[in-house]
């Protein structure tokens, strides 16, 4: 049963991770246009340098 | 108070009604409008795309937002940037295609935000610059601070569920008490800080409730949450058998789903009515005493200041003209789109349209004062009724909080007096009891049928507004329609094309590309114009004289081109004429035409046991020309705005639950009245304001998909709120005779919820009538 002290933590860690990627992606203005998300996918050029998380 | 006696006088009753919404209709801007640069005039301080007065200093530098007005294709966003890309000075660009604006970043204060509206005004795009106190007033962080809870939750209930799991295993193999505190330890590690946080909004929302005296759902569903916590964190004290933290988690989590999609299809539904708002934010070119031009918000005229005003520009406040002709068009106010034009002298009103030259105004009375602002008041208590309808939800929210108040209390009291055990059986019980009415299911059911419905309507072409919109188009029984711009098209359209010569048609289209008047329009929609147009000069009010090979050919009203006007004329048609040297003055007759499928959307509104009635300001013989070619028995003509909202009125009475239909500004005091209304995308912006529903397109199709849409998602509703009271009925019992374990709660949690979610999207499938 020792074994569940390493996978626990394991676990436990990589949900946070998961958790922690999605609370930066929310701060990062990912959420803010979802449709022009989907557009953007396909358009053949530079990205943008501007994704701060300024509201509108 | 709105001005009766303005919106009586306004000539309602005419044959010649058209609504041909220039300035905001695609056909106006998706070529570059023709800018008309009047004398004495800059050619690029243009009040409608002078953003200066909005710009908002950040840190580091400026920014600007703008509504882009026709912001449709996936193919704006690349185009919009890359133009904006190789303007100098310009730090960023950014379009943001799900709400429709444009944010604009620039570091040089020495920048002049006009270019932005310019470089998009040369591409056709309308822009209309975002008050930048509107925009602090509307942006909440609630939309994110759900989310973020949500996301807690979620994290927070999959691994307590996956140490769950383990304990519940254990139960039947040979997991140790010890490996099983550790367990509950764990998960209270885990959920206690995902309590505090993830709770919040229940917290909130119950103690303000419970502070005004009333009960709400939030109240039972806190209570439950901190219940369970507590007691369970006493269960791991006590190395004890059960605990519930997955149930407390689990239930926040299923809870925030519904709220996070609640917010959100309130939050689109006001992003729509703020942009519309913000179409009022349009700045004024002030002409100051020594003669400079400077740019001020509309809200922030005063009286007797002097206004400038250039073609194709709305009027911002109420006053007199001081220098100047032009033809206006007051469809805003009036619903009536034969322009009306104007001389030194003549009043002039907020939010119409200056057509054919330019004008000074001397400002009467602005900002609040305006028609415009009285009749938006108006509007306003005439849609006070609406506030007060109680959603469904909030109908089984009454019933439903003190029940289960009633029910854990009595758990509680009767296994304190029936069993020997104590407290602790009886408290564990109860919290059970709690935890297992919690309206997980209840809490789904509507957002989340709501979410779907607005989802697929929206694809569709019908934008929902207001929250509750979609529950009230359930319920009515009567349509009642506007004419001009609802069941018609509201645009002119040629009509004698047979009767006339090539050579006139191509001569005269020429000519009218060098206007904005409706018909004229009408006519180059009609007949493309082969060359450019000719050197000519318009005439406010009369017409257009263009001199061809030294001749002067004139295109315009009767009297304009000698016509005699004939005063026994009952012409349902509109008309113009062109007049060429020695030669008979040619007709041209326009007519507004049915939408379509005007004729079969009727019919489907009867096939769906709806009265329909028809309410129309135009005159007599040409409603009851429609309403026979429609089959409508109950109509109304020559309706003003008040008789309108008293017709409304008397069937609001009556007990009927009335749909309205429509569109002009006259509409918008009854569209505010009626139980629930629909307004076409290119009515005017006061209308779509006070609209619940906006359509777009030209089939009145969707209207009648809206009330399918609306009453299968009622039906929706009604089979989850049926489907939770089967499973409260089947859980209870076994809650309050002390059966439930953690295990039971969860399955009997999920169980439900996955059922009222699976029962929603079913919505999201096509409807086998709407095969395409």
């Amino acid at each position: 049963m020792s074994i569940i002290a390493y996978l626990l933590p394991a676990a436990l860690g990589l949900g946070f991770i998961g958790l922690l990627a999605f609370l930066w992606s929310l701060r990062a203005g990912q959420y803010e246009d979802l449709d022009g998300a989907a557009v953007r996918a396909l358009l053949d050029r530079e990205p943008l340098p501007d994704t701060d998380g300024d509201k509108n | 108070m709105m001005d009766d006696e303005i919106l009586a006088e306004a000539p309602s009753t005419s044959a010649k009604c058209c609504k041909s919404k220039q300035a905001v209709s695609p056909s106006a801007v998706s070529g570059p409008p023709v800018v008309q640069s009047p004398p004495a005039q800059t050619p690029h301080l243009d009040p409608a795309t002078d953003p200066t007065a909005y710009v908002k200093q950040v840190d580091g530098g400026f920014e600007l937002h703008l509504i882009v007005d026709n912001l449709t294709c996936p193919g704006c966003v690349p185009k919009i940037e890359d133009a904006l890309a190789v303007v100098p000075g310009i730090g960023t660009a950014r379009v943001n295609l799900s709400l429709g604006r444009l944010k604009v970043t620039w570091s040089d204060p020495a920048f002049d935000p006009r270019v932005v509206g310019e470089t998009l005004t040369r591409i056709g795009y309308r822009t209309i610059p975002y008050n930048a106190a509107v925009l602090d007033r509307l942006t909440d962080d609630q939309d994110r601070r759900l989310l973020r809870a949500l996301a807690v939750a979620g994290f927070a209930a999959a691994n307590i569920m996956l140490l769950s799991v383990s304990v519940w295993s254990g139960n039947v193999t040979d997991m140790g008490p010890a490996t099983r505190t550790l367990f509950h330890w764990i998960s209270a590690l885990i959920a206690l800080p995902t309590v505090v946080y993830s709770g919040q909004p229940f917290y909130r929302s119950a103690w303000s409730a419970l502070r005004a005296g009333r009960l709400n759902m939030d109240v039972p569903i806190s209570l439950a949450v901190l219940l369970a916590t507590s007691a369970s964190v006493m269960e791991s004290v006590l190395s004890g058998r059960y605990a519930y933290f997955d149930a407390a988690v689990g239930l926040l989590f299923f809870l925030l789903i519904g709220r996070y999609l609640d917010h959100r299809m309130r939050a689109r539904a006001t992003s729509v009515g703020s942009n519309l708002l913000a179409l009022k934010a349009v700045a004024a070119t002030v002409i100051t005493p020594d003669g400079r031009r400077t740019a001020l918000p509309a809200d922030q005229l005063r009286l007797g200041m002097i206004v400038a005003v250039v073609p194709g520009d709305r009027i911002p406040a109420d006053g007199t003209v001081a220098r100047g002709r032009s033809d206006v068009d007051a469809s805003l106010i009036t619903g009536e789109s034969t322009p009306v034009a104007v001389a030194p002298g003549d009043t002039v009103y907020a939010g119409t349209l200056c057509l054919s030259g330019p004008l000074e105004i001397t400002v009467d009375r602005a900002d609040r004062n305006t028609l415009l602002a009285q009749i938006v008041a108006l509007m306003e208590n005439a849609g006070q009724a609406k506030a007060r309808y109680t959603r469904l939800a909030d109908r089984m929210a009454r019933i439903y909080a003190p029940t289960v108040h009633v029910l854990a209390a009595s758990t509680f009291v009767g296994w304190l007096i029936f069993d020997s055990g104590g407290w602790h059986p009886a408290l564990m019980n109860a919290i059970a009891v709690l935890i297992i009415t919690c309206p997980c299911a209840l809490g789904l059911a509507v957002p989340m049928v709501q979410a779907v419905a607005t989802g697929r309507l929206l694809r569709s072409g019908v934008l929902v507004k207001s929250g509750d919109a979609l529950e009230r188009l359930s319920e009515i029984d009567t349509v009642v329609l506007d004419k001009t711009g609802t069941l018609t098209l509201g645009r002119p359209e040629l009509v004698n094309r047979d009767d006339l010569a090539a050579e006139d048609m191509a001569l005269a289209s020429c000519i009218a590309q060098g206007t904005r008047h409706p018909l004229a329009q009408a006519l180059v929609r009609a007949v493309p114009p082969a060359g450019p147009a000719p050197d000519m000069r318009e005439e406010p009010g009369l017409g257009l004289a263009a001199s061809i090979d030294g001749a002067e050919v004139r295109l315009g009203n009767r009297a304009w081109c000698g016509v005699a006007i004939d005063p026994e004329s009952d012409a349902v048609d509109s008309e113009l004429w062109l007049k060429r040297p020695n030669a008979a003055p040619v007709q041209f007759r326009f007519r507004d035409r049915l939408r379509p499928d005007a004729a079969a959307a009727v019919n489907a509104f009867r096939a769906r046991g709806l009265a329909v009635e028809m309410l129309s300001g135009d005159r007599i013989p040409v409603v009851t020309a429609m309403a026979k070619e429609l089959g409508i028995t109950e109509f109304t003509a020559a309706a003003r705005p008040q008789h309108k909202v008293a017709r409304l009125q008397t069937l609001a009475a009556r007990g009927r639950k009335v749909l309205m239909i429509g569109d002009g500004l006259n509409d918008a005091p009854a569209l505010a009245s009626a139980y629930v209304s629909i307004s076409p995308a290119l009515a005017s912006d006061i209308s779509q304001i006070a609209a619940d529903l906006i359509f777009r397109g030209e089939r009145l199709g969707s209207v009648v998909e809206a009330i399918d849409t609306a009453r299968r998602a009622r039906a929706r509703i009604f089979e989850n709120f049926g489907m939770s009271l089967v499973y409260n009925v089947l859980a209870v019992p076994i809650a309050v005779a002390g059966w439930v374990t953690p295990l039971i709660a969860a399955l009997a949690m999920s169980g439900s919820s996955i059922a009222v979610t699976l029962n929603a999207l079913r919505l999201a499938r096509r409807g086998p009538e709407r095969a395409p």
